[in-house]
Formats: structure tokens, sequence, C-alpha cells
């Protein structure tokens, strides 16, 4: 069981998930706080060491199960949510963690993504989105802004990018949410938010490169705009941002959202409800883009239903059920027999 | 066909004389929706009650529903059975039953001359007669002159039979596959009421068309009893079999129950990753057939998925197999170099088809096999093996379970389309006789490494997460010996680069040593691995029979191979290699043990005929030399 009671288990403290492998992430990288943030949260959920895998693909991002003092498997590029899948189907016992980035999760692994989210396997995933292939040194990636110069694309990237958020809520993930590297107590909401879903839990992680793409999302998350360019998503709230909390996110007839400035008064505004079933509301939440809008941060969607590996359980009980537990006498003598004497 | 006449009479009470043959091969031919395998797999089941030893394959069209009546639509069954030991489902056959004009048209070119035609004149008209490509109807033109044809009108001869049971045309036309079997049963005097119970539990959901499938047979058995159209019955006396019980099997689902009753000798769940595949798939689908054994299938969104999870259930402790064909196999290649980097258990079943790309889905051929060995990036041993027969299939999925998990190492077992979906009378073993798999996970954590090497297989240790105190890392980077942390250090990649080499090298002592068919020396040794094991062995008995001094060496496991293979090879004159394909184990024993062998290719789709490689020898053997000097003589 994953969700384990924190009482009978040891008290692990922080320093219990750090391994003995040097980081060897660019002084600066982002992908630092992240860590730090997972190693904090891994202590309070009480589940055992052993219990944890990370498993992750290639890339920066993707080094990550070494730095954790969990089982780790560091795959191969994009493939780490397959191979998650198959250590889960076989252990469903063990809480799993994909560690991926936008190059990694939604490039050369999109495939497995979007089968892994919609199958609803009891994984999390976490897509670190720096907009950079950064392991490579500086390509374009499938989130990377439309015409940006990069390495391989000097006059500019003729791509148009992909929405992390939008591509988890098309594939009907049962929990999507986003957060950013620098805000360390908004991280670890969510990753202990992620940790409590059964499920499959897909996170966008925004990350600064500060080699290859330095600043990215400064424009969202600088200290001095943060508050007037994010949207902090609560459930059963309404959805109100700005230094003052006087702008809010309302329908137009049309279905299209729109802001507009409230004094206090919050009626008529748009009410988080992270829970609905159907995805057209959480997938306009996720289409919300700088500069026209804020950016959701938060949990986005959170919802019930059965996963891949409860279901796989099930039907291998029910079968057993009705045939009685197989025996290789019976697995040989199946079919039409006869007998040579 | 050898007859000795006999005069039995036919229990239906009409004398006709009985002849005894000791081999026939019959071949059904018709529409794909004509139901010419179903027609096929009822006759093999009867025949084998007969006690006759049997082998079958199925030839259908890659397209799954072609315009009926055309050429591409046309499926067919071979049957090959007798009073001796059987090889292969047969070179040609001698019965052939066709449905409509394109599945004669197809089939004749492999029908010798003298061979009986057995055709359903009902759908040779005009238009079916065009759509074969034909610009007069065959049955009346004279060009079958050389052959004994039964013209019979099978499609109104059911329409009659069937009239008032208040079917639709649809459904009456669905019942001809079965007449034809009844004057099967009839010509080679089967008992009838075994098959009415058969059809009855096939049809079981459906009785009305169970009962009319019934009459359907009937009406073809007694039309063979009345019409006096064939001079003779046939019957094939009871070959000589091991005791034992048996049952029908194609290799695709010995290949699955192997790997079952290798997860069960184990005591380990059976994950098999696959994405659907012809010819492969049918493993896939035998083994989802299994919840209540343990048994996991999970079908991925690729074939890169599908190994990628497989390699993930064999890290959580399961015995992990992925299933394919060589498209999928090209896919799956650098995750097999993160299994065998990772050194964790796999079992990659190629079921090879004719390539490259999609190339010939539904046919056999024999051409990954240095994709196999060789065909991934960096020096990345892996095990190989490949089943001879489609029985073989259960016990070679057991060998490379056994393999995979005490030297955690990759095994790829190479089956193709032949062995697949041919199908042979298989004797099921006692269960008690079958060894157990013995697995060990490590639990301990004193002085535990991740690369720690047990010093007889050099195998590391199979550490499944959930064991306490034993948290580490793995991955596809290069690791310290031993310790297992990345490592890019260069003697210590060369050193790793070597163990996993010998890993592999070392399960020589553990395979058992080939065997020789025929004498240990002599003048000719032809060498085959996989599926043309039958064909070879056939011609070899054959020529043997006629005073050559030939023999077969047949090899199951490819890399590494037995230790006495040079030594083999050494003791024969010539050493020819018949495979299907340009002659890729020629190039590997070629290179491995400088032995000047020949190869003799076929890259049709198709298997070896046993004449084919009778041939062949005698041109080798210089018994053709004669015959070809004149010739030569004569063109000069
Ligand atoms: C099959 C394969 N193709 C290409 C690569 C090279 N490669 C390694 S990481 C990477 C991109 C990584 O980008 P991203 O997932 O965004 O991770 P980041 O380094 O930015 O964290 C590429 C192309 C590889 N390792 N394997
Ligand atoms: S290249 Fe960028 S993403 Fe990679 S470690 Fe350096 S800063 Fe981090
Ligand atoms: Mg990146």
């Amino acid at each position: 069981m994953t969700q384990c009671n924190p009482e009978q288990a040891p008290k692990l403290t922080r320093k219990d998930f750090i391994s003995d492998q040097d980081v060897r992430w660019c002084p600066g990288c982002g992908d630092y706080a992240i860590l730090a943030g997972i190693q904090r949260v891994m202590p309070e959920l009480g589940i055992p060491r052993e219990k944890i895998v990370f498993v992750s693909g290639i890339g920066c991002s993707s080094r990550f199960p070494y730095y954790m003092n969990t089982y780790g498997f560091h795959s191969i590029h994009g493939r780490a949510p397959a191979i998650a899948t198959g250590i889960k189907l076989t252990r469903p016992d063990l809480m799993i963690w994909v560690i991926t980035g936008d190059g990694d999760g939604l490039s050369i692994g999109g495939n497995h993504l979007i089968h892994t989210m919609r199958r609803n396997v009891d994984l999390k995933i976490l897509l670190f989105n720096n907009r950079i292939y950064g392991l490579t040194k500086g390509q374009t990636s499938p989130t990377s802004k439309h015409g940006m110069k990069t390495k391989s694309t000097p006059f500019g990237a003729l791509d148009r990018p992909f929405n992390p958020l939008s591509v988890a809520i098309g594939s009907a993930a049962t929990f999507v949410a986003r957060s950013i590297d620098i805000d360390s107590p908004h991280l670890q909401y969510v990753l202990r938010r992620a940790a409590d879903h059964k499920g499959t839990a897909f996170v966008e992680l925004y990350q600064n490169c500060n080699v290859f793409n330095d600043g990215t999302w400064e424009s969202v998350t600088d200290k001095d705009v943060r508050s007037d360019r994010l949207l902090v998503l609560e459930h059963g709230k309404p959805l109100v941002f700005g230094k003052e909390r006087k702008k809010g996110i309302r329908m137009r007839p049309d279905m299209s959202p729109e802001i507009v400035e409230i004094d206090g008064n919050t009626s008529g505004l748009l009410v988080h409800d992270e829970r609905r079933h159907d995805e057209g509301y959480h997938f306009m939440l996720s289409r919300l883009a700088s500069p026209e809008f804020p950016e959701p941060i938060g949990v986005l969607r959170a919802v019930r239903e059965p996963t891949y590996d409860e279901l796989m359980t099930e039907q291998g009980r029910t079968v057993s059920q009705q045939q009685g537990k197989g025996n290789l006498e019976k697995l040989l003598h199946a079919g039409e027999t006869w007998v040579v004497s | 066909m050898s007859d000795i006449e006999s005069t039995q009479s036919a229990p239906g009470g009409r004398q006709r004389p009985m002849s005894e043959l000791e081999t026939v091969v019959v071949r059904f031919a018709g529409d794909s929706g004509d139901g010419m395998q179903l027609t096929g797999t009822e006759f093999t089941k009867s025949i084998a009650l007969e006690g006759s030893d049997l082998a079958t394959f199925p030839d259908y069209p890659a397209e799954i529903r072609a315009p009926a009546g055309t050429l591409a639509g046309v499926s067919a069954y071979q049957v090959h059975f007798s009073s001796q030991e059987v090889f292969t489902p047969g070179d040609q056959p001698d019965v052939l039953v066709v449905m409509n004009p394109a599945a004669l048209r197809i089939n004749l070119p492999d029908l010798p001359r003298g061979g009986i035609i057995i055709a359903n004149v009902g759908s040779f008209t005009q238009p079916n007669i065009e759509k074969a490509g034909y610009t007069s109807n065959p049955l009346e033109n004279g060009s079958l002159s050389s052959y004994q044809v039964f013209a019979i009108d099978i499609t109104k001869q059911v329409a009659l039979a069937l009239e008032g049971m208040g079917l639709t045309a649809k459904e009456v036309g669905r019942c001809k596959n079965f007449y034809a079997l009844g004057l099967m049963f009839w010509l080679y005097n089967h008992p009838m009421e075994r098959e009415e119970k058969s059809i009855r539990a096939k049809f079981q959901k459906n009785p009305k068309l169970a009962e009319a499938n019934i009459t359907a047979f009937r009406a073809g058995y007694y039309y063979g009893e009345t019409a006096e159209l064939f001079p003779t019955r046939y019957v094939v006396p009871p070959a000589v079999i091991a005791p034992g019980t048996y049952r029908h099997i194609t290799g695709n689902e010995a290949t699955a129950i192997g790997f079952i009753t290798a997860a069960q000798l184990a005591s380990l769940p059976l994950f098999c990753g696959s994405y659907p595949i012809t010819p492969a798939s049918d493993i896939l689908h035998t083994l989802a057939m299994y919840p209540h054994y343990d048994v996991i299938t999970f079908q991925a969104e690729d074939e890169i998925a599908a190994v990628a999870a497989t390699i993930g259930a064999a890290y959580a402790g399961a015995l992990g197999v992925t299933t394919t064909s060589g498209p999928g196999m090209a896919l799956k290649s650098e995750a097999i170099g993160l299994a065998v980097m990772t050194e964790l258990p796999l079992v990659i079943v190629n079921v090879q088809r004719g390539g490259p790309s999609t190339g010939l889905p539904t046919k056999t051929e024999q051409a990954d096999l240095f994709q196999a060995v060789f065909g991934r990036n960096g020096e990345c041993p892996v095990v190989v093996i490949a089943p001879a027969t489609p029985g073989d299939c259960f016990w070679m999925a057991i060998e490379a379970a056994r393999i995979a998990v005490r030297h955690m190492c990759t095994v790829i077992y190479l089956s193709d389309g032949y062995l697949a979906n041919g199908a042979e009378p298989w004797r099921l073993p006692e269960v008690a006789s079958l060894q157990k798999i013995p697995v060990t996970f490590r639990t301990d954590p004193q002085g535990f490494y991740p690369y720690l090497r047990e010093p007889m297989t050099l195998a590391r240790p199979w550490v499944v997460p959930g064991t306490p105190g034993m948290e580490h890392r793995i991955g596809g980077l290069e690791k310290e010996d031993v310790i297992g942390n990345v490592s890019y250090e260069a003697n210590n990649h060369e050193k790793m680069v070597r163990i996993r080499a010998e890993k592999i090298a070392r399960i020589v002592h553990e395979i058992p040593e080939a065997t020789v068919y025929g004498d240990p020396s002599g003048d000719l040794l032809i060498v085959g691995w996989g599926s043309t094991y039958g064909a070879i062995t056939q011609a070899v008995k054959s020529l043997r029979r006629r005073g050559y001094r030939v023999s077969a060496l047949h090899l199951r496991h490819l890399n590494p191979m037995p230790a006495n293979v040079g030594q083999i090879m050494a003791s024969f004159r010539q050493v020819l290699v018949a495979e299907m394909n340009l002659g890729q184990l020629l190039m590997m024993l070629r290179a491995q043990f400088l032995v000047d062998a020949v190869g003799f290719h076929k890259i049709q789709g198709r298997p070896f005929k046993i004449s084919e490689i009778v041939t062949k020898a005698e041109e080798l053997l210089g018994a053709r030399e004669q015959a070809e000097l004149c010739t030569h003589a004569e063109a000069v």
C-alpha cells in the first residue's frame, strides 16, 4: 500500500533521502530546488524508502534518481513511463515516481506519456519544463516558444509549442497540476497532493536552465510580477489574482474567459473545482497563458477513477474465482487431448 | 502414394475397394470466407484421433477480407498425415480441394501430375472464372487433363440438403466447407459421429447453425458413398507413436504455454508486454487467457513501450517476456541495450516473417539472425536460441527463461511464421518431470553491491525494489565494476564490456552439446536452425536410405553455439548450411570456425521442400554431376 500509516513507519528525515552521489547539475540550475523540495516531502509521506522507486529517462532532469536514496532506474530517452508501468503492474504496492523533461516526456516519449495517462496507471509523473534540451546543450524542445533562437534553430524555431497541461488533460489524466522550481512551499504542496492521488498524477514544473535558457519563466515567476502573472488555484475558491487581489476570471456568454476588475465582490467569477469530471473547464484553465492571462499553478484537476493496476488486480481475482487458480496439469491438458497407448 | 489394394467394405454398406496408403497430403483451398481453416483443423483433429502422425500448415492471405473470388483472397490449409514419422506439412498435396476458381489457379502449380482435384463446380461461374484470371472454364477446357478431377456442385448440393431449415442464403453458403469435410471423411474412412459431436460443441451458441453444418457434413459424406464418383476409398494405418497423452499444438500456443510453465517452475509471475503484430500476436492472445496463472499481459502503445514495460517488470521481480516480429524487433533494439547494461533477465520472442520493412507479414523467413546476434549499438551480447518444431517451442521457451534468470541476461528466442502457425501432435510432458527453475532474490544487505557477481556464471544479484536496506540505482550509463556507480573511467569500461561478453560466452558450458542426425562423419553435413528442422531431417533420412553418407546438424542454440559444433563440422568432407535467408548462419559458422561451408538459400516466404534439399545435396555429392556435365557438353 502506498498510503502507508505514518505511525507504523520509522520516522524518516530529509537526510534519509539524500544519496551518497555528488549532484552534477550546473550551479544555479532549477533542478536543485526541485530535488530539495522532493527530499523534504518524502519523509512526510510515511512510506519506507524501499517502497519508493524513481524512474527517469534521459536528460539533465533524468539524472534525478541517482540523488535519491530510494530504488532508482535511470533508463533510456523517453521510455520511463513505460518502464514504470511494468514495475507498477508487477508490484502495485510500490510508490513510483517518474522524472522526465520537456524533450524526454513530450518529444521522444510523448507516446508513452499520453498512453500512461489515458490508462491511469498509478504513477507520479514530474515533468521538468525548462523549454530547452539541456543535456544535449541547447536545442529547441516541444515547449520552446515559437521563433525561439537555439543552436538547432539559429533563425528561430518554426515549431509551435505544446502546452503540457493541455496534453495531460487531453489525455484524460486524472490529476494535473503545475508548480515552479523557485516557490518551495507551493512546490511541496503540489508534490504532496500528487503523492496522495491514486492514479496517474501529472505535474508540470517550471524549471530554469540557467545555462541554455536562462530566465525563460522570469516573466511570470519573478517575485515582482508573480502575483499578477500567476493564478494560484485553490479548490472551492474563486479565480482571483493580482497584487491587491482585485482581478478575477469569469466566462463570457460565448464561453471564453475574460479578466475583470473586482472590488471585494467575487460573485460571477469562476469558482475553482478540481473535481469536475468533464475536462472542459480544466482544459480552459490549461490554456490560460501569459501575457493575456495569468498562468495557473496548483492543482487543476484531481478526480478519482479506477486505476489500471486496480482494474488488473480485480480482473485477475475475478478470473481466478471463476476458473480456479491455475495449475500446470490443467494448463497442459487444456483443449482436446487424446491418448496413444 | 503407395497403394496396397484391399477389399474391405465401406461401413456405409456399398462395396468400394479400400486402398491402404502410407502417406497423404491434403490441401483445402478456397476464398477467405469459405472457412478452409476450420475445415482443415477439423479434419486434422480426426486424423490425430485415427492415430496417424501428422503436421499441418495454414496459408492465409495478408488481407483480412480481400474481395470475394479474387486471387488475393485465397486461403489454404495443408495437412500431411502418415503411418510413418512426419517431419513437415508435406512438399506438395496429393489431393487438392478447391472451393473456387481462384483457389485452383493459386494452388494448381503445387499439385503434381496425376494428383486429385476436388472442385466445387458451383462456384465456377463466369464472373468467378474471370476474377481468377482464366479466359475459359478450366474444368471444361481440357487444361486439367493430366490430373484426376472430381467436379461436384457443392453449392447446389448444400442448398438442396439444407432446404426448409429456415436459413438465409448466406448461412447456407457458409455450410459448404462442412460438405467438403464430409466428403474427405468418407474418402479417408473416418467415423462421422465424433465429428458431429465436435460440430455441436463448436456451434453451441447457435444450435440451428450446428444442425445445418451437420446436415451439410452428412450430405458430403453420403455423396461420396452414393455418387460412385470415386473408384476407391483410402485408409492410412495408424503410425507407431510414443505412448502418452497428446494434443494438437501450434508453435505460438506452445511458446505461450511454455512461458507460463517456466514462470510456474520458477515461482515467478509472468509478465508479457507486447504490441500486436503478425505472426506473433497469437502468443499474446494465448497468454491473455491466463490471468489466473499469475500472468500479466500488457498490450502497450508500441513495441518500445512493450519491451520497456517488460524490463520494468523484470526489475520488479517478474519473468519478463516480450513478443514481436521483425519490425517490432527493430523498435526494441535500444531497450535491449538497456536490459543488457542493467543485466536484468529478459526474454524477447521474435516470430520472424519476410522482411525487410513490412515485407511479407504472413510469410515465413529466417533473416533476423544477424539482427538478433548483432543488431544493437555497442558491444551488446545476448543469448540467441531457436526452437525447431511447433512442439519444441514449449521446451525452448522454458530454456529461454531458465538461461535468462540464471545468468541475469537477455535471451532472444527466434521462432518464425512457419513454426508459429504450423501444428503437430504434441505429447504432453509429465508435470512431475519438469525441472524447477531456481531463482533467488538477494535480500541480504550485508556486503551488497549491485554488480557483485556470482563467480561461476558472472550473474549479478537480482534485487527487487521493496527489499529493505538495499536501495540502489541502476541504469543505462556505464557502471563501475562491482560498486555500480556511474563511471566513465576508460579501463573500467573495457573491463565491463569484457565481463558482459564473458558472461554470455560462459553459457556454452551449460547448454547441451549438439547431436548429429546420422553418422558422426561422412561426405556431407547439412546444418540448419529453426523451422528447417523437419525438411532437413526428412531429406537426410531419404538420402541415407539411398546410401549416401549424409548427416544433419540442427542448432537450437545460436549464441553461444554448442561447444562441439566446430569439431562436428570438421568430420565431414562438405558442409551445407540451408536457411531461409542469404546465408546468415553460414557467415557466422565460417567466421567462428573457419569452415569452408556452402549455403543453400530460399527466400520466398515459404519453407524448404524436402525435395529441394535432396536435390541440392545430390548436386554437392556429385550425384547430379553426370547429368549436368551432359547438358553442359550439349550447350558447348
Ligand atoms: C535515443 C536517444 N536520442 C537522443 C538522445 C540525446 N538526448 C539526450 S537528452 C536529450 C534531450 C533532453 O531534453 P529534456 O528532456 O528537455 O531534458 P533536460 O536536459 O532539458 O532536462 C536528447 C535529445 C538520447 N540520449 N537518446
Ligand atoms: S544544462 Fe541547464 S538544465 Fe542542465 S543542468 Fe545545466 S542548468 Fe540545469
Ligand atoms: Mg528540457
